[in-house]
């Protein structure tokens, strides 16, 4: 067991251009069933033994798709989800980077009539390796099963985290990047929420960024309900205010932005959070031995 | 990207909400002929991106440095405002001959204030405006709240000052109402905020008026901010805006292509200028010694942490994101060379997307096209590393080596300590 996806995940790929296919590829390599790819002029063609669909409709109907990955460039990557979205597909994945905000709020707004749960956009994805399930862009090599989740805003973040903890001997369950836009479709504190209540997890890897209140709202859930071991860290308490730091949701513009803040709001939660990135793998595993539950 | 403040102006014009009367103008002779068309008694304002032009000062190029200093360490003797409404970014006029005379104190000189730091701005163009006789300066502003995932509109009756002050002093006179995604604007939202703020009457129209006009217009230009303040009751009843701002979201430029073509590029660092140009998309100029190339934009901020944590200081923010050619890799080492404090360069890579051979290749090959006297310090892992390896070790080059991040910036700090 693990959270979002898994060995019964039938998986769809939105925008087979040169990234689209080549991470497609990669999946499969990996290990992840691709049963369908969806291309607007290419319908009944194949890409890597992969049967290409003109729409996500006929695609969904042919093949049983259940969770879709969207590579589809910005100006149409909204319509790329909100198609996905009303072929009921239950589980969105949208990789894409540079989607204007205002096509968010419609793509939020549509989603809460639909049921789907979108992860990003602009992440790079979730892999649950003891499935062998990678639907994303991550590097499937630095990965190992286990029962430590990873949560975190940033993709390589994701990465350096989890070969830290992977050097430790320590093996993931599943690790979602939810994404660095102001909007996204799946939060921290639901992501984190997902791990929390998932039995397969032991503990939680939390990794923010300056910007928005995201992880003060992760922080008062983790409070309220997680008994389950969390490290945490904050990118950016070096950055100026009022810049962007290449992600459209990492500038800091008002209290709840700065590191420190977000830093102190989960350690209120009872969270332990590393003030460097270097140390996120040892802190944990740190916290797992104290808790009897290194492996 | 940011607008000037007679660009945001006629956009809020545009979509319905009243403004003081008022144009641009680019010379002396120009701002004379709008204050007579407006009567004489205007205000003349220095179009900068920056805030705080009242309380600036106007200076020679040369002498922006000292007059920045001065207004850092001695506001009382040194701030514009101080001295009277005739010394800074932002005057007033009787006459048209008073508004030319402004003008040419203004247009061409350096405007320094505490915001725009020691380099100060060229100004290039003024706004000439009616005065307003204001009875009440009220806040209002429309932005996108990520959380909710909606727009939200703020507004306070304590206008006329920097909002971050009011939300540290008195944060409960900032009243919020969320636009509801789906259903849009509705004429209720107005009607609340005039109420909570204490308008009634004629004036509570006009307000609603305002609201949605500022939301219209978010909602046309692709704004992340749309903020007008001073929103002013004058004191013969009107409500008009006397200032505006307005931010475009840069994912939204390739279908705001109007907008777009306003970017000033003589407002931005041009060390970040020329990392576009060069296709170094997300730089930042940062002030400490240490360059960083870093793919992803997390882990480049992660990694400006573990310098300071390591006890040196980053000298940008450079997200290379997923590099297909070495070139771009040349390219970010010569923008970041071009900065004279940068005393060693870390290259961290988590090759995911992006390969490490490719980075080594770009490194390698900056060493050819160029003069690198700095120490390099190269962290690679992931995506063919061992082909970055083999090419790094056939280079000779004395390249620093580290596995951690840690011991990478670590190594780093050493090596500009010791350049």
């Amino acid at each position: 067991m693990a959270v979002l996806v898994d060995q019964n995940t039938r998986l769809l790929v939105q925008g087979i251009g040169t990234e689209g296919a080549n991470h497609m590829r990669r999946s499969i390599a990996y290990g992840t069933s691709v049963v369908a790819a969806i291309h607007p002029k290419r319908g009944g063609e194949q890409q890597d033994g992969v049967p290409i669909f003109t729409t996500v409709d006929q695609a969904v109907r042919e093949t049983g798709a259940n969770v879709s990955i969207i590579f589809v460039p910005a100006p149409g990557a909204a319509d790329a989800i909100l198609e996905a979205a009303a072929a009921k597909i239950p589980l969105i994945v949208c990789i894409t980077e540079g989607i204007p905000v205002l096509d968010m709020v419609r793509v939020k707004a549509a989603l809460q009539s639909t049921g789907s749960i979108l992860i990003g956009p602009n992440c790079p994805g979730v892999i649950t390796p003891g499935t062998k399930t990678r639907v994303g862009i991550m590097p499937g090599d630095v990965f190992m099963p286990g029962r430590v989740g990873v949560v975190s805003r940033s993709g390589t973040l994701v990465y350096e985290v989890v070969a830290q903890l992977t050097a430790e001997g320590i093996g993931q369950s599943t690790c979602i990047g939810v994404g660095g836009d102001p909007i996204i479709g799946t939060r921290q504190v639901e992501a984190v929420r997902m791990l929390n209540e998932d039995p397969d997890t032991d503990a939680i890897v939390l990794v923010g960024e300056i910007g928005g209140s995201a992880e003060q709202e992760a922080a008062a859930y983790i409070k309220e309900h997680v008994k389950k071991p969390v490290v945490a860290f904050i990118a950016g308490a070096t950055a100026p205010p009022g810049r962007r730091m290449g992600h459209a949701g990492a500038i800091i513009s008002g209290e709840d932005g700065k590191a420190e803040n977000k830093k102190a709001a989960l350690r209120a939660a009872g969270a332990v959070v590393s003030d460097s990135p270097a140390d996120i793998g040892a802190t944990m595993k740190r916290l797992l031995a104290e808790r009897g539950l290194l492996k | 990207m940011k607008l000037h403040e007679y660009q945001a102006r006629d956009l809020l014009a545009k979509h319905g909400v009243p403004v003081t009367a008022g144009r641009v103008a680019a010379t002396p002779a120009e701002a004379r002929k709008i204050a007579e068309e407006l009567g004489g008694k205007v205000v003349v304002k220095a179009q900068i991106h920056a805030g705080g032009r009242g309380k600036g000062r106007l200076v020679a190029q040369s002498d922006t440095a000292d007059m920045y200093q001065k207004l850092i360490s001695d506001p009382e003797n040194y701030s514009g405002k101080v001295r009277g409404d005739r010394v800074g970014g932002v005057r007033l006029a009787d006459t048209a001959e008073e508004a030319e005379q402004a003008a040419a104190a203004i247009l061409g000189k350096h405007l320094v204030s505490i915001q725009t730091g020691p380099e100060g701005k060229l100004v290039k163009n003024v706004l000439v405006a009616e005065q307003t006789d204001i009875a009440k300066e009220y806040y209002l502003a429309a932005i996108i709240d990520g959380m909710q995932g909606c727009p939200l509109i703020m507004a306070s009756a304590e206008g006329g000052q920097e909002i971050e002050v009011v939300a540290h002093n008195n944060p409960e006179a900032i009243v919020r109402m969320a636009v509801p995604a789906a259903a849009g604007y509705s004429p209720y939202i107005g009607r609340t905020l005039a109420a909570r703020l204490g308008f009634t009457g004629d004036q509570a129209d006009q307000f609603g008026k305002v609201v949605e006009g500022l939301y219209r217009t978010l909602m046309a230009t692709d704004a992340s901010l749309v903020e007008i303040n001073p929103l002013a009751l004058t004191a013969d009843g009107r409500v008009v805006a006397v200032d505006a701002k307005l931010n475009i979201d840069d994912n939204a430029l390739f279908r705001q292509k109007e907008l777009a073509a306003l970017r000033d590029l003589d407002e931005e660092d041009p060390l970040e200028v020329k990392a576009q140009q060069l296709g170094v998309a997300n730089f930042i100029k940062l002030d400490g010694n240490i360059g960083c190339i870093v793919n992803g934009a997390g882990l480049a901020m992660a990694t400006m942490d573990t310098i300071k944590l390591a006890g040196g200081e980053p000298a940008n923010f450079l997200d290379i994101g997923t590099v297909n050619d070495p070139q771009r890799v040349v390219n970010a080492m010569k923008v970041i060379l071009e900065d004279p404090a940068v005393k060693a360069i870390l290259v961290n890579i988590f090759g995911g997307m992006a390969r490490v051979d490719i980075i080594a290749q770009g490194v390698i090959e900056a060493h050819r096209q160029m003069k690198i006297d700095v120490p390099v310090v190269m962290r690679l892992v992931g995506t063919n590393l061992a082909e970055g390896e083999q090419l790094i070790k056939e280079s000779g080059l004395p390249l620093i080596r580290a596995n951690g991040l840690f011991e990478a910036a670590k190594k780093a700090v050493e090596a500009a300590g010791a350049a």
